[in-house]
């Protein structure tokens, strides 16, 4: 069987801030036999200006990501929120220019959030990894994840099949965190107080890991987190899961 | 027509999150939640789908053809004995009732419970002619006394506690002092059956209204809405205008959806058909029938592909229980009738964006309304399109925003290549450092102080990933 290969598209969130991640899933996918490449003319999805209600501009960055990835065979984001973006949004983005419309749907069938391309296209339940000591996580469900992509069953089995890791289920884990882009700085407070219950959930589970399947998610949760001074790590999926491999980082 | 106060938004959004009786109540919304989920259970998941499905059909075809079916429903309206009037806006509808009022010299007028009447603010427009107008719905009834706005669309006195009823009552009624939730509605009760016995007029909403028959029909839980329908001599009933359905058995696909969605019941306890007045041989009912059926904007909506669906809503408020946001700041937040994420898109198509600016922005867009809405209606991406509207629309929709703006053509500059967009990295990271300790940022300058107000905002990586991926796979290669 020939040898698959994905285009990461790492996001701007996780080139800028969180490299790991970037990092972490690229040695993910070339552990079970991937190839990967990375096209350097990315950017970014456009979702900051799409939510901000900038729809021109999330336009044009959305004919800029069909440009980018036209020649991809797969592409893996380490990102739920980013890859809905794709998937709900720029058939509605590029509806003006339907000469795109057969790219753009080709493009959608073609990109997936990682845990989506790990479990669904590959079919892994267990990525081999074992975890040098016990750990307790807990995995939040990021909305965009969650109700755009369908993204529920994948992480949680992937999840559970590593050695040494104890899944605690939160409850409300589909609960938002309060994120929600600007909508963190321009309603901090409402922001805030949604966050605290998230968080008194989290907590509840006694958890030493907060995981997720997006950067964002855990920027938000785990900037609180730190705040407080928190025993709660926050780790995105990829590197949790890349936490348990056994090859040392090349 | 009801005073719109969305524009103050964040002030009474903060007032809200400091109250701890209002955040108190707003923790009692998970029973809605819950009865909703197991409601939904027991009716079966895929039979609530179907159900689902054949109701935005419904709906689809009714606003398709929504003259045809507006024009059979005053037909049939008319051919029952009953008047219909077709309002453009609230004052136009407020005046007609006035006008009804003044023809039949009504003193006290009875109100079950309708958010259409609270859009148009017609209670204050009958006091104003010295008419006595009651709401009946115990929760209705708490609010009016309190001069207060409904807080939620099936549960309007849901932030208040049963103490603060209790010194509503005493204050107000002069009745003494209550904590047992029962005798409080028997108070009220005692108050109530007073007024329905001598009220002229009885005014009601209407949950739907049959074109095919011209019927409308009523849900309710308390009886008030037959009491306000079959006790005075006239009744007037106000609609929206997307609230015809085509034909009677339509009930039965949009009754059990509306009640499990709202309460989690399988049924409400009362649902009244009402077809025109009094006929010869009946004892029962008002001599005089009138139905008001309001627009107040809905047109536009209707004209809007982006915004149509918004009138599919059958006002059973599960996004309002789902809602994150409205868990926390409550209905009067957002300042109008209409609140929850429905009232972050029915308040600003109505009332036009600009007086209801913060609406479509304050939201996480989690999409949890969408989830539970019983017609699947995309509230998100509504909120998205009157985004773009206050952005970037034509100038009656537009807010000002000139920094914002400003930092958006930056950006726009910065992703549209990878050699700015990795050179603003180093420039941010650079400029960070004397903020940021171990690792991270624990002040940030407005506009992105809100952040940095209770959560931390992590520090750019010195390498961004494209660097140590030209750096590591410069060398490696593959």
């Amino acid at each position: 069987m020939a040898r698959k290969r994905v285009s990461l598209f790492v996001t701007c969130l996780v080139d800028q801030f969180y490299p790991e991640v970037g990092e972490a899933t690229v040695r993910l996918l070339r552990h079970l036999g991937v190839d990967v490449d990375f096209p350097e003319a990315q950017t970014c999805c456009g979702q900051v200006a799409l939510n901000g209600g900038y729809r021109s501009l999330a336009a044009s960055v959305a004919r800029r990501f069909v440009e980018v990835f036209r020649d991809s065979e797969a592409i893996v984001a380490p990102s739920g929120s980013c890859v809905a973006t794709i998937h709900a949004h720029y058939a509605d983005l590029l509806r003006d220019e339907p000469e795109l419309a057969g790219e753009v749907a080709s493009l959608q069938a073609r990109t997936y959030e990682l845990s989506q391309y790990l479990a669904d296209v590959l079919g892994v339940d267990d990525v081999g990894a074992r975890l040098p000591s016990p750990v307790r996580a807990t995995y939040h469900d990021c909305c965009h994840a969650l109700r755009d992509l369908g993204v529920q069953s994948q992480p949680r089995k992937l999840l559970s099949s590593v050695d040494g890791l104890e899944l605690a289920e939160m409850k409300d884990s589909a609960a938002c965190c309060g994120f929600g882009g600007t909508f963190a700085v321009k309603f901090a407070d409402i922001s805030t107080a949604i966050l605290n219950e998230k968080l008194r959930n989290v907590d509840a589970t006694g958890a030493d890991v907060l995981t997720a399947v997006d950067a964002s998610c855990l920027m938000h949760m785990g900037g609180a987190l730190r705040r407080r001074g928190a025993r709660t790590r926050p780790l995105h999926l990829a590197e949790l899961l890349c936490e348990g491999l056994e090859e040392p980082r090349s | 027509m009801t005073e719109v106060l969305s524009a103050r938004f964040k002030s009474q959004a903060a007032e809200a999150l400091g109250n701890v009786t209002i955040q108190e109540s707003l923790d009692r919304l998970v029973n809605f939640r819950q009865g909703r989920v197991d409601a939904i259970a027991e009716y079966g998941q895929d039979r609530w789908d179907a159900l689902s499905d054949r109701a935005r059909e419904i709906k689809r075809d009714t606003l398709e053809h929504l003259d045809e079916y507006l024009d059979q429903l005053s037909r049939q309206v008319e051919r029952a004995g009953g008047h219909i009037f077709f309002a453009t806006d609230a004052q136009e509808a407020n005046d007609y009732v006035a006008k009804v009022a003044a023809a039949h010299d009504v003193k006290t007028v009875i109100k079950s419970k309708s958010m259409v009447s609270e859009e148009m603010g017609v209670a204050a427009v009958l006091e104003s002619m010295g008419i006595e107008a009651v709401e009946t719905d115990l929760g209705e009834y708490i609010i009016q006394l309190a001069r207060e706005a409904p807080y939620h669309i099936i549960a309007p006195a849901l932030h208040k506690s049963k103490e603060e009823v209790s010194e509503l009552f005493q204050r107000i009624l002069g009745t003494p002092a209550e904590s047992d939730i029962t005798a409080l509605a028997g108070i009220a009760r005692q108050v109530l059956r007073e007024k329905f016995l001598q009220a002229d007029m009885g005014m009601t909403g209407a949950n739907f209204g049959v074109a095919e028959t011209g019927t409308i029909v009523m849900v309710t839980n308390e009886g008030n809405g037959r009491m306000c329908s079959s006790l005075p001599r006239v009744q007037v009933a106000t609609m929206g205008m997307e609230r015809v359905i085509p034909r009677l058995r339509d009930v039965a696909t949009y009754l059990p959806l509306l009640t499990r969605s709202a309460t989690g019941q399988r049924i409400s306890s009362y649902v009244s058909f009402v077809t025109g007045p009094r006929r010869r041989d009946e004892e029962d009912g008002p001599q005089e029938f009138h139905l008001v059926i309001l627009d107040n904007g809905r047109s536009r909506m209707l004209a809007d592909p982006e915004l149509r669906e918004a009138l599919y809503c059958i006002r059973c408020g599960a996004c309002l229980n789902a809602c994150p946001v409205y868990g926390k700041v409550g209905g009067h937040a957002y300042g109008w009738v209409y609140p929850g994420p429905i009232g972050a898109v029915v308040t600003p198509s109505l009332v036009g964006v600009p007086r209801a600016k913060d609406l479509p922005f304050a939201s996480t867009l989690c999409g949890a309304c969408r989830d539970v809405c019983p017609l699947k209606i995309d509230i998100p991406r509504m909120l998205l399109k009157l985004r773009s509207d206050a952005v970037e629309g034509p100038a009656e929709t537009r807010v000002p925003r000139r920094v914002e703006s400003l930092m958006m053509r930056v950006w726009r500059r910065t992703v549209a290549g990878p050699r700015l967009f990795s050179l603003a990295g180093k420039a941010a990271s650079a400029a960070q450092w004397p903020l940021s300790r171990r690792g991270a940022l624990r002040w940030l300058p407005p506009p992105l102080s809100g952040w940095t107000r209770s959560r931390d905002f992590p520090r750019a990586a010195m390498r961004p990933f494209r660097a140590r991926w030209r750096n590591h796979e410069g060398r490696h290669g593959r």
